[in-house]
């Protein structure tokens, strides 16, 4: 076999063992999976823009919640129905992709984390203004009933694992296609060393809008899932700690890797799960992993995999 | 009331804000200019600096102004501390490079946040101020007779927040004499401006580092322990000073003394007089957006030299 | 024909006037070197020519076109290829990838045309034997090689080396002549060299720069001969 086919065989036999699990699960982590999933694109997006173009974001919260606030709130204000409401997200996640991706072309290293951090931080305070619609911190519920695409209740656990799988699938797949082709092999160019890239005759400044436009939207598709199949939208989804999740998931699992927000959401989340059954202060978890992941394992658990053993892994 | 006394209210409030500001900012600015890091976690060694000063106040118990004193003295190099641990256990293994250590201090941002519930509660804890009169503060305005003063109501301040200014105006003093008259500051101003040259001097980096990283904290929980009498300790209070410390120094410009300092008055007071007229949050938004359009375009900041 | 020239190129940064109004032409097919002092003003003179350093005055023609207000990128397009004086290979990659990204988008995708030219281009520097390897794995002299193949694996019609041979061992600089040599008549190359042997070997025409302006410009036999040049330059080294 081929590394290409290798890499195949591995993404879509993993699709397929999740597809099988829905079957074995007990209820709770079939629950539980479906959220891992949905919050595995999240992840997915932030990869393609740290992990492989190198841009560090500390605010990705703001497309997650774009694309979450977007359906969310066509849904109840504007009384459209899911299938329309979750394209509303997705242009929500471009359109603010768009915006925010020209200005940050501007910024480079520590400024673009900076600048990032303070746009989702004003985007969280602009949650927060419009309370009345929003309803600020205490969020709303989207009613069971609007959750219907094509006839599917959404809010059904077994429908929500299949549409959280689909979405999932479609992420890898994606991510997968982007790193096999030229396209993905800039980005990579351009996190290893810009003026090098600029210099065999690449425009910089378009890949990596192109970069934040795929993260941006594969983010807020995320949010917009999660909106729809777990029926809350809330402001905590637009707080800092939303924009640091993904980046804590990614560098545990492996940035640049096309497995590695997968495996990192999941372990994160049982992590953080088990964690607070015991105390209230399970975010001290997460603290101590992403400075463990600094100190001992900037690879992540994928990325030290494939430098001991799987140097084929995408 | 009339407008003359509601600004000279939001004056001195922000005036409060911004000398406690300046100190935090300091902080981070320094430990930017001379380590060329970014230290996310800046904001929790201010809310270290309180919560230890409600610990060492209520240990020591007797006249407020006896605990407060030793909280004085007490919290800032035992957080400077703590953070000089921080350094060498974490910073320094992973050579300062500019994006972990961003990563890396956010972890310590959790840590130190979530301990500090774990041990210290939820609850939100006061302080008592080692004196605390109430001041009036007269007014004029025109009447037949002529010119005349007058006591508006509500238009006071207390004697500690006034004493919150001075000690900010002595310590910034005394950070700038620091840095321009002392053997350190020279040390330090050498290693700012060139790492390898200062090394090859054999200026001992490493301890340089270490050392402005704790007096970076100290600076941060000095303002925190001045703020507990008019604020209460609270585990989450480190996070909007954090902002507003980034806020400060960007637009001042990184690693600059005097442009941390008027950013900070800018600031401070512009936020108290904000406040006192618009929504605290619509106020923060507008603060927030200044921040990333300073950054986009005029990363030099608005006085100083770029620096990121 | 011109392939390349200048006129009244200058670049100043702040009161320094790194190059100063030099006009410049380089005939198609020739090999040209560009020598001169430290501090002459050729790396920003080369700079200007690739894109990277925007000019404060004058224009830069590329086949006859002003691309003086041409981002560095779309000038690579257009047939330049651009070595750095500082080996800047993309070290955590394989060596063929090295090579790739600079022919793929020449080769429309296609990934079977694409990975032959690497090979041809390894092969011509005589790394092919090192094609799966990390790039950061490789010597300091086979990465010298390697960011070359990555300038002629992209068929230019102008070829930049900027200081090719800096750091290489005599045994090594003797391969690189032998290179050039083959090279010459194939695509017009630019050289910025120090190593005043390299260029008396391999150069048809040099320039020298002196103080950001052109000092002298000749057939190497006329630069060893004059007399300026020998005073500002030749007589020191």
């Amino acid at each position: 076999m081929t590394d290409l086919q290798k890499s195949w065989v591995l993404h879509l036999g993993i699709i397929a063992l999740l597809f099988v699990l829905q079957f074995i699960l007990p209820a709770y982590h079939h629950g539980s999976l479906a959220r891992v999933m949905v919050l595995t694109c999240y992840a997915m997006g932030y990869n393609i823009l740290f992990g492989y173009t190198g841009l560090l974001s500390l605010g990705h919260a703001l497309f997650f919640a774009a694309g979450m606030y977007g359906l969310s709130l066509s849904i109840a204000h504007l009384d459209w129905n899911a299938g329309p409401a979750l394209l509303a997200g997705l242009a929500a996640g471009f359109a603010m992709a768009l915006v925010i991706g020209m200005l940050l072309l501007r910024t480079a290293g520590v400024a673009f984390m900076i600048v990032t951090l303070m746009f989702a931080q004003a985007g969280y305070l602009t949650v927060l203004y419009f309370g009345e619609w929003t309803r600020g911190d205490e969020g709303f519920v989207i009613q069971q009933d609007l959750r219907r695409i094509a006839g599917y209740d959404l809010s059904d656990p077994t429908n929500r694992y299949f549409a959280a799988l689909l979405l999932m699938a479609a992420c890898i797949i994606i991510t997968l296609r982007v790193v096999q082709t030229g396209f993905g092999r800039v980005l990579v160019a351009i996190r290893e060393n810009e003026e090098r890239t600029r210099m065999l005759g690449y425009d910089i400044q378009r890949h990596k809008l192109a970069a934040i436009l795929l993260s941006g939207t594969m983010s807020a598709a995320a949010g917009a899932a999660y909106g729809l199949l777990f029926g809350y939208a809330g402001a905590t989804f637009a707080s800092v700690q939303y924009s640091i999740f993904p980046l804590l998931w990614v560098l545990l699992g492996g940035a640049g890797t096309v497995l590695g927000p997968f495996i990192g959401t999941l372990f994160m989340f049982y992590l953080i799960d088990l964690s607070s059954e015991l105390t209230t202060a399970y975010m001290l978890i997460a603290g101590l992993v992403l400075v463990a992941l600094t100190l001992f394992a900037p690879q992540g658990l994928v990325g030290e995999l494939r430098r001991r053993t799987m140097r084929w892994l995408p | 009331m009339e407008l003359g006394p509601y600004l000279i209210l939001g004056l001195l409030e922000g005036l409060v804000t911004a000398a406690v500001l300046s100190l935090m900012a300091l902080g981070l600015s320094l430990v930017f200019g001379v380590m060329r890091v970014v230290n996310v976690a800046h904001g929790e060694f201010f809310m270290v600096g309180a919560v230890l000063a409600w610990w060492i106040a209520g240990a020591v118990g007797g006249h407020p102004a006896l605990g407060f004193l030793a909280a004085l003295l007490l919290a800032p190099p035992l957080t400077a501390g703590l953070a000089m641990l921080a350094d060498q256990l974490v910073l320094k293994r992973i050579g300062y490079d500019p994006e972990r250590t961003i990563v890396a201090t956010i972890g310590l941002l959790y840590v130190i946040q979530q301990i500090t519930l774990m041990t210290y509660g939820p609850d939100a804890r006061p302080v008592e101020a080692p004196f605390n009169q109430r001041l009036s503060i007269p007014f004029v305005e025109w009447t037949p007779e002529g010119l005349s003063m007058y006591w508006p109501w509500g238009l006071g301040t207390t004697s500690y927040k006034l004493a919150v200014i001075a000690a900010a105006v002595i310590l910034l003093t005394a950070i700038w004499l620091l840095m321009t008259r002392t053997r350190y500051g020279l040390l330090m101003r050498a290693t700012q401006l060139d790492r390898e040259t200062a090394q090859a001097f054999a200026i001992p980096v490493g301890r340089v580092y270490a050392s402005v990283f704790g007096l970076g904290a100290g600076l941060a929980a000095l303002g925190g322990v001045l703020i507990v009498p008019i604020q209460q300790a609270h585990y989450l209070m480190g996070h909007d000073p954090l902002l507003l410390s980034f806020i400060v120094v960007i637009i001042g410009g990184l690693g600059s003394l005097p442009g941390t300092v008027v950013a900070a008055l800018l600031i401070g007071v512009s936020d108290g007089m904000i406040s006192v007229f618009f929504s605290p949050t619509l106020a923060k938004i507008i603060a927030t957006l200044a921040v990333a359009f300073v950054l986009i375009f005029r990363p030099q900041g608005l006085f100083g030299k770029r620096a990121l | 024909m011109t392939l390349l020239s200048t006129r009244q190129l200058s670049r100043h940064f702040g009161g320094l006037k790194a190059v100063e109004t030099v006009d410049f032409d380089l005939p198609a097919g020739q090999v040209r070197a560009l020598i001169g002092p430290n501090g002459a003003g050729k790396t920003t003179f080369v700079g200007m020519l690739s894109g990277r350093i925007p000019a404060s005055n004058g224009r830069v023609f590329f086949d006859g076109r002003d691309i003086t207000a041409e981002p560095a990128h779309r000038r690579i397009r257009a047939g330049m290829a651009y070595t750095f004086q500082i080996t800047s290979v993309y070290g955590r990659l394989p060596v063929t990838e090295n090579v790739a990204l600079a022919v793929r988008w020449r080769a429309g995708g296609d990934e079977a045309q694409t990975s032959r030219r690497v090979m041809e281009a390894l092969d011509r520097v005589g790394i092919a034997d090192r094609a799966d390897q990390l790039a950061g794995d490789l010597s300091y002299g086979h990465q010298r090689l390697l960011e070359i193949a990555m300038g002629l694996s992209q068929e230019p019609r102008l070829l930049i080396l900027d200081e090719p041979t800096q750091g290489l061992a005599d045994s090594e600089i003797a391969d690189f002549i032998a290179l050039i040599r083959g090279l010459a008549g194939e695509m017009t190359i630019l050289l910025i060299e120090h190593n005043i042997n390299v260029v008396m070997q391999t150069a048809d025409a040099i320039t020298v720069l002196n103080s950001g302006q052109v000092l002298a410009e000749g057939t190497p036999d006329e630069i060893r001969a004059n007399a300026a040049v020998q005073a500002a330059y030749l007589g020191t080294g």
